[in-house]
């Protein structure tokens, strides 16, 4: 698998989704600077975790429009996997790759913890290499997490199943309180990542790079590169 | 250095007031400062050069009052690579690699203003670490606020916090450790004392020292506001009511801008284009322009209108005090201008050459064309202030007899009360909004351990992944009551919270925060802590590489706490031999290793359950430490232990308390049969010691003796209660509810 990992002068993750890629594939994916809107053929695209622009104005807004983003959207809109996670969950539902967008954790304060969350499919080439109802342990670190889509597109994403994890508690009630670690910045349904409708872009706030190691995080977010190592290679 | 060979004497600016008396002392300058400022300049200095001496003799940027005492401290080993007077300390940590730290304090700003007051600490601490060629791996800070019943504590706690996750989680810089605690002393004057950690090659560090007549001086990163114009001033002057029309000398900070700094700074520093560089901290471009030329033996002219400016209108004396952040200043190499440009311009910064380095150990400032200020280097920094101001010890106070101190009715009562008391509640609060694992190499996590574990990037010379252990410490109660005692323990905690992870203390960095030194019993707080930290480094052979003195914190004439934090850093060679605190599983043997005598005096029992502030310390036997801690570093490197925590605060019980709350399990203990006053036991604050959880419990106890250490098998790990034979049981979950629900109600409460 031919990974490319955007790099924005805000981004902050990248490395830890490079060194990810790494341990799975063995092979360093390219980085790509923010300003190349002409990049090599991979088999993934990856926008990473961090602060794009600053994200003074509204997270990913400035990101959306950049000369890279108009290029991983005319090859996502050719089937070309793109995986978005954090500020790139962000950056795409600005960019319109995804539906929804991520609203001001409903706390008000920046939230690093481990979470709990609900895979609900395992039909994706992201997801496979998890069960449907799987519960995984990896990490959140936002302020602006907090999920958000009108009733319309809600009933979509549920119907298309389109939503790719949710919150949950650690026995994998989706129903938890706020606060209580089930859901940690009100997100609509405890929406943590979503598809688009062909299953080919997946964003999520939680960082699965965070969870690849048993000394650093445990070994849950592991499943999501082997699994895309699988399919696309 | 007399005005007859003054070959430029700068010209007035139009409306340049004529320096008066007045405007003299509003530049905190004595009247005898200024007589020796006459001396050295041959005449009157124009408003730019006063504003230059007023910042290079302000006590945070000159030590005045502390120098006398900071040469005490040692401060080399075989693996210091650099101690105190550059930006940063600098150890060797092996296999080509260098650990880069230095903790600083910025407590006047964040008083006045919390957020920015403490975000810009942390941008400060993290440009003192990039600037010397490292890559910043950790932040930790030390905050210390009033009692939380004052009215001010809560919107302080939240800015603060708010402030530090701020500009850390943007930077990408994971925060992995620290302290809080509460008492009414902070009241007016609260404390935050920033850590940064990097690492860096051994054979790619920068310094700030200029070399080469005639090679360029650079301006890179953010433009030069009217932001912070006197700060270095202001946090050297007490605190009164009028302070909060201070707000306009705090600093503004740009965490995005400092991101894209770090990165440029980095790019460019991989090539060999770089002389010298230096960031503006406090004092901005005086003090960054003048320590690279006086370092170097060397002068320099500046054009002050090339400085890139946020605004119109400023003027020469806005520009050289203005502590506008996110900037730096670099000595090329001759020709390299438009390589470096290059790397700035891509990462969007301003670079401007500014200036040239000269032989006259002058520094010229010109504005379009004409001199505005024209100071002799050397005389500056050799002839400024220094004063060994009259100290006072603070005697020891009498010991405590444990005996006279009542014990607990209730002993599940008296646990829970200080578990969820504001110094020892969980903290979980403050850094859930701390990213703490950005990087991926975050090992033991804060509340896991006594010290943070980051991994350090494997050295392709090394065969295993080497760990940074780091930590901040210090008991301020105990330096208030006998400051030799409380510097020496402050060190010793600090050494030990290393230690207990299983790696190697190898350095410190120390954070002075003291009250006014114009005070003999203030002065006496600095040189007792001192000197008890001077012995406890020797003795553990625990240099002091870098740090930071922050004097006059005092409001309305009332003084903090002395509070001499310590941070301090350590190397475990293979990181998967260390251990965090966590009592993860049943079955496990719970060994205290050190001697327990049950001293309550200054203890939190004391303070907490009776009210009472008061007997001396517990004594620090700094052979005893290292004995002790020697043993307990063996055992853990060699696989005999499952977790280890070392007792402080709060003693015994609360260590134990602290050990299953991390792991989620319960344990079983029963009081020696020597044991003495129950209270004591398990309160007392003894030092030098360790709870230790292991598979064989015996056999750590006979390990111990042939070490010549005491050692008690006090019980093992098992169920989900903690239970002390006779006196208590208590279940985790009512536990952990006290012991979390403290912090996030009181900052969710009305204010």
């Amino acid at each position: 698998m031919k990974a490319a990992v955007l790099v924005f002068p805000g981004s902050n993750r990248e490395g830890d989704v490079a060194q990810a890629i790494e341990l799975v594939t063995g092979r360093r994916p390219t980085m790509v600077w923010h300003g190349d809107g002409d990049f090599e053929k991979v088999d993934l695209i990856v926008v990473p975790g961090g602060f794009s622009y600053g994200d003074y104005l509204r997270c990913g807004a400035m990101a959306a429009q950049s000369p890279v983003m108009a290029e991983v959207k005319k090859r996502a809109a050719q089937g070309v996997p793109v995986l978005g996670i954090c500020n790139g969950f962000q950056i795409m539902t600005e960019a319109g790759l995804l539906p929804g967008t991520l609203m001001r954790n409903s706390h008000l304060k920046f939230v690093c913890a481990d979470v709990h969350l609900k895979v609900e499919t395992s039909q994706s080439l992201f997801t496979n290499r998890y069960q449907a109802g799987q519960v995984i342990k990896v990490p959140v670190a936002h302020a602006e997490g907090n999920y958000f889509a009108d009733a319309e597109t809600m009933k979509k994403l549920e119907d298309r199943g389109q939503i790719a994890f949710r919150y949950c508690s650690p026995e994998g009630a989706v129903d938890g309180p706020l606060g209580k670690g089930a859901n940690p910045n009100g997100s609509s349904s405890n929406i943590a990542g979503v598809f688009n409708e062909t299953k080919t872009v997946l964003g999520l706030m939680p960082h699965p790079e965070n969870a690849v190691e048993p000394m650093f995080g445990g070994t849950d977010g592991k499943g999501l590169f082997e699994g895309m190592v699988e399919a696309l290679s | 250095m007399t005005v007859a060979q003054e070959k430029n004497p700068p010209v007035k600016l139009p409306n340049e007031p004529t320096i008066t008396p007045q405007i003299v002392a509003e530049h905190g300058l004595a009247p005898d400062e200024y007589e020796r400022l006459l001396k050295i300049m041959g005449r009157t200095p124009t408003m730019v050069e006063l504003g230059i001496f007023s910042a290079m003799w302000s006590e945070h940027c000159s030590y005045k009052s502390s120098k006398v005492w900071l040469k005490k401290l040692p401060t080399s080993a075989p693996w210091v690579i650099q101690g105190p007077g550059e930006n940063a300390g600098v150890i060797d940590i092996g296999d080509g690699q260098a650990a880069i730290f230095k903790m600083e304090s910025h407590n006047h700003p964040s008083y006045i203003e919390p957020y920015q007051g403490a975000a810009t600490g942390v941008g400060g601490i993290l440009r003192d670490v990039f600037t010397m060629g490292a890559r910043p791996v950790a932040n930790l800070n030390a905050l210390r606020f009033g009692d939380p019943s004052h009215p001010k504590t809560r919107h302080l706690v939240s800015g603060v916090v708010a402030g530090i996750g701020g500009y850390g989680n943007c930077m990408g810089i994971p925060t992995v450790g620290g302290e809080t605690n509460f008492h009414a002393a902070y009241n007016g004057n609260i404390l935050v004392n920033a850590m940064t950690v990097g690492i860096a090659p051994t054979d790619k560090i920068f310094y700030a020292a200029a070399a080469g007549v005639g090679n360029p001086m650079v301006y890179v990163g953010s433009k030069t506001g009217r932001d912070g114009i006197h700060g270095a001033t202001m946090s050297s002057t007490e605190f009164n009511e009028d302070s909060e029309s201070k707000r306009p000398t705090v600093q503004v900070g740009d965490p995005f801008v400092e991101k894209l700094l770090l990165e440029a700074c980095l790019e460019l520093m991989a090539t060999d284009a770089i002389i010298a560089i230096q960031d503006m901290g406090a004092a901005g471009l005086t003090s960054s322009s003048f320590e690279m030329a006086a370092k170097g033996g060397l002068g320099l002219e500046m054009a002050l209108d090339k400085v890139p400016m946020r605004e119109t209108g400023m003027n020469p004396y806005e520009l050289m005090l203005s502590e506008s952040q996110e900037r730096m200043l670099i000595v090329l190499k001759p020709g390299r201008e438009d390589q470096a440009r290059k790397i700035f311009e891509k990462w969007e910064l301003d670079f401007a050459v500014i200036g040239h380095l000269t032989d006259t150990e002058r520094m010229v400032l010109s504005w379009h064309g004409d001199i505005v200020g024209n100071i002799p280097i050397p005389p500056l920094v050799t002839e400024a202030p220094m004063y060994e101001r009259p100290w006072t010890l603070t005697p020891l106070p009498p010991v405590l007899d444990a005996a006279k101190v009542p014990a607990p009715t209730d002993y599940k009562a008296s646990l829970l009360a200080l578990m969820g008391c504001p110094d020892l509640a969980s903290k979980a609060w403050i850094w859930h909004q701390y990213d703490h694992l950005i990087m991926g190499n975050t090992a033991i996590r804060p509340q896991d351990g006594d010290a943070a574990l980051v991994r350090v990037p494997q050295s392709t010379k090394a065969s295993s992944h080497k760990g940074l252990a780091m930590t901040s410490d210090c008991t301020p109660r105990y330096v208030q009551a006998h400051p030799e005692t409380g510097g020496r323990q402050a060190v010793a905690e600090a050494w030990r919270n290393i230690t207990a992870t299983g790696a190697r203390p190898l350095a410190v960095t120390d954070n002075m925060n003291f009250g006014n030194p114009q005070k003999p019993e203030i002065m006496g707080q600095f040189a007792g802590a001192i000197m008890g930290m001077a012995e406890a480094c020797k003795a553990l052979d625990f240099p002091v590489v870098s740090g930071n003195v922050s004097l006059y914190n005092e409001t309305e004439g009332r003084p903090i706490l002395p509070t001499p934090t310590i941070g301090a850093v350590g190397v475990i060679d293979d990181i998967t031999k260390a251990v965090g605190s966590r009592l993860r599983s049943a079955g496990h043997a719970l060994v205290l290793i050190g001697a327990t005598g049950g001293w309550l005096g200054q203890s939190l029992y004391l303070r907490e359950l009776c009210g009472r502030e008061e007997g001396a310390p517990p004594p620090v036997d700094l052979t005893v430490e290292r004995r002790n801690g020697d043993f307990v570093r063996g055992e853990i490197v060699g696989g005999r232990v499952a977790a280890c925590h070392d007792l402080s605060d709060g003693g015994l019980l609360v260590g134990l308390a602290e050990m299953c709350l991390a792991g989620g399990t319960g344990a079983t203990m029963k009081l020696p049969a020597d044991a003495g006053a129950p209270h004591a036991y398990l309160y007392g604050e003894d030092q030098g010691r360790y709870l230790v959880a292991t598979d064989d419990g015996n056999a750590l106890v006979a390990a111990a003796a042939a070490a010549g250490v005491p050692a008690t098998l006090l019980g093992y790990s098992s169920g989900d209660s903690l239970v002390v034979e006779g006196l208590l049981a208590l279940p985790l979950a009512e536990l952990r509810a006290v012991h979390e629900a403290w912090l996030p109600a009181y900052m969710n409460s009305a204010a």
